[in-house]
């Protein structure tokens, strides 16, 4: 591992090179690097530089109020936030929730991966993987792919689109919507509304197919360079159901060491702190979980699309399932370490939450109107998902008058926070090392962050100005080069 | 069936001004006009493009701090956009990026209304309230015509 990287032995003594903001990526967050003066690196740290304080403002308020409030930390995943505060209060009002609230909100959940899973591929990766790290600037974002891969950006807009319908017509809204409530959901899904998912789901499923093919065709093409970018071994936590299977709304928790060892299998998330504890670094706003049995040092895992693949025994539908074996056969049958990999294991989730999709609306129970229930209260609640990033921690702790008094959130880009770092560093030491700035170069930093699909705040945020604009400067102080970019996507020196 | 008249407010309902749009289309939803369908969303993405689509016109209204007058009616043509931010388009990205997939976009036309206030938390302004009630006035006038030269004329006296 290069975690020596983390922090500089003589830091006064090197030039500081920033990437701010990191770009397409949800929310803000820059990318600080301290080299000699012969360009080799000496510390790398990716920082989140904004600061999330919803933890301290439910305090107070009523516990029903939270899955609307903490909805409000995203505007991309806000559906997996709702669904684990949710999962949370559920416990709290002591309900079990009936089967057909259980069917409706893992439509809404599926709605949600498969909408963040497009966006995340199409607009914010496929420019890189399409144009090339170090191509065109100007080409690199979803414009560029509109223009020179029209199949490939309708493709996109189809699969991101019908998503949002999805989360729309079981919340109410596109984005921010109501549909799961403690103890259940507030609505269920008419006939129209089914038949009108209906009508489009198997061209959906066919266009996921067709983005699993492109990424498989993209990676294979260079497999070497894939497999090694930003590459290294890390252990991978997930949820998985009883028998193993991948399952994005409910599970035990399971981890895997680097080696592919089992360290803790089928836990139950409600004494999650007993498996993850958190360590807080000087340098940034985020925390660093850490898997204690493992210690601080090497404890660190990695969440997501390609954790929850390489953890789970099976995928329970079939075409996601067949494309998961040949993507195991690729990475010579077993767990994979490479961080590009993230990308292929996330369009397989994609074709798994569209192939689900088509069997919940085939269920009758979603026009079933037993869509709450309750039972005795408690005072703590711990709700988990796999949202589309990675596991998401919702734990809450009320009073006797129903009031919050303690939240924690760990979300996925926390747990993944150290493995970001890393693959910074695995890449600055891969292609910066002793090299000549470059955009090009240092957009392959930003590739490797990318792949995690890291959301960094809310991406509801206001959209200001946001100039990139990075310094090189020598050991004594003065600039040698210096490029920026401004909000109009131009570049000046 | 889709509505030949698609109207697209964008902005966030939390930030003072910026819900000119989406309370102007609350106040059009009144009116339960027939022909007329209405959309909103916090800010414009690709996938919108999708929305467009069967529509004999669209029009987008917008909150604007750079508008002159407390409102404008204008026509937007496709126009690519440099900004390098992949969280939001304008609405003439928007027409471009359709071109590129779909091909000719419907007649499109923009509101602009004009805020001052686009604070976290804070409600409409003073003035927004106003400009609100003026631009109403319009939007039902053009929402009640759909001869295209109606609403070039209604341009052209902008």
């Amino acid at each position: 591992m290069s975690s020596e990287l983390e922090t500089a032995a003589n830091p006064e003594n090197l030039k500081r090179v920033v990437i701010e903001p990191v770009t397409r990526v949800e929310g803000h967050g820059k990318v600080t690097l301290l080299l000699d003066d012969n360009n080799h690196v000496h510390q790398a740290r990716f920082h989140i530089v904004e600061f999330r304080g919803f933890e301290k403002f439910v305090q107070g308020r009523p516990f029903w109020e939270v899955p609307v409030m903490v909805q409000r930390l995203c505007g991309i995943c806000p559906v997996s936030h709702n669904l684990a505060a949710c999962k949370a209060m559920d416990m709290i009002i002591g309900a079990k929730i009936t089967p057909v609230a259980d069917k409706l909100r893992r439509l809404m959940h599926m709605g949600q991966i498969l909408q963040s899973h497009a966006l995340h591929f199409f607009h914010f990766s496929s420019p890189d993987l399409l144009f090339g790290f170090d191509s065109d600037i100007g080409k690199r974002n979803i414009t560029g792919i509109v223009e020179s891969y029209p199949d490939i950006a309708r493709q996109g807009v189809a699969l991101r689109k019908f998503g949002q319908e999805v989360i729309h017509l079981t919340t109410g809204k596109r984005v921010h919507g109501t549909g799961a409530i403690p103890g259940g959901v507030n609505k269920n899904l008419s006939l129209e509304e089914r038949d009108y998912l209906l009508k489009e789901i198997d061209q959906v499923i066919s266009l996921s197919q067709s983005a699993v093919e492109l990424i498989k065709t993209i990676y294979s093409a260079r497999t070497d360079f894939h497999n090694k970018f930003g590459s290294y071994r890390s252990s991978f936590m997930s949820l998985v159901r009883e028998n193993g299977a991948m399952d994005l709304y409910h599970g035990g928790l399971r981890a895997k060491d680097e080696f592919n060892q089992t360290i803790f299998d089928h836990i139950d998330y409600n004494q999650y702190w007993d498996y993850i504890h958190e360590e807080v670094k000087s340098w940034s706003y985020m925390k660093c979980p850490f898997i204690p049995s493992k210690g601080r040092k090497e404890g660190w895992y990695r969440v997501g699309p390609l954790a929850r693949v390489n953890n789970c025994d099976f995928i329970p539908t079939l075409l996601a399932e067949k494309e998961r074996k040949t993507f195991r056969e690729f990475c010579g049958g077993s767990a994979t370490q490479a961080t590009l990999a993230y990308h292929w294991a996330r369009m397989i989730e994609m074709l798994h939450a569209a192939e689900v999709i088509k069997e919940l609306l085939d269920d009758a129970d979603l026009q079933s109107d037993d869509l709450v229930s309750s039972g005795e209260r408690n005072l703590r609640g711990v709700g988990v998902i796999e949202a589309p990033r990675g596991t998401l921690i919702h734990h809450y702790r009320i009073n006797e008058d129903e009031q919050i008094v303690r939240a924690n959130l760990i979300v996925a880009t926390t747990h993944n926070n150290q493995a970001m770092n890393e693959a910074v560093r695995r890449v600055a030491l891969q292609y910066l090392d002793g090299q000549q700035i470059s955009e090009g170069l240092l957009n392959h930093i930003e590739v490797a962050i990318r792949a995690f699909d890291p959301c960094l705040s809310c991406a509801t945020h206001a959209i200001g100005k946001m100039p990139l604009e990075v310094e090189l400067i020598d050991a004594n102080g003065s600039q040698i080069q210096r490029l920026i970019k401004d909000s109009d996507g131009r570049y000046r020196i | 069936m889709t509505a030949s008249l698609l109207i697209f407010g964008y902005g966030n309902p939390s930030r003072g001004d910026d819900a000119l749009g989406p309370l102007l289309l609350e106040r059009l939803q009144e009116l339960d006009l027939p022909h007329v369908e209405i959309l909103t969303d916090f800010q414009l993405q690709v996938e919108h493009a999708l929305d467009l689509q069967g529509r004999e016109r669209v029009l987008f209204i917008d909150a604007s701090v750079s508008c002159s007058k407390p409102y404008a009616f204008s026509r937007l043509y496709a126009q690519k956009d440099t900004s390098y931010t992949s969280h939001v388009m304008s609405p003439m990205a928007l027409l471009y990026s359709y071109v590129q997939l779909y091909g000719d976009p419907p007649p499109t036309y923009l509101l602009q209304v004009r805020g001052e206030c686009f604070a976290l938390g804070e409600s409409l302004s003073a003035s927004a309230t106003i400009n609100l009630e003026a631009s109403f006035n319009l939007l039902q006038k053009i929402c009640s015509k759909t001869d295209l030269s109606v609403w070039e004329q209604f341009v052209i006296a902008q």
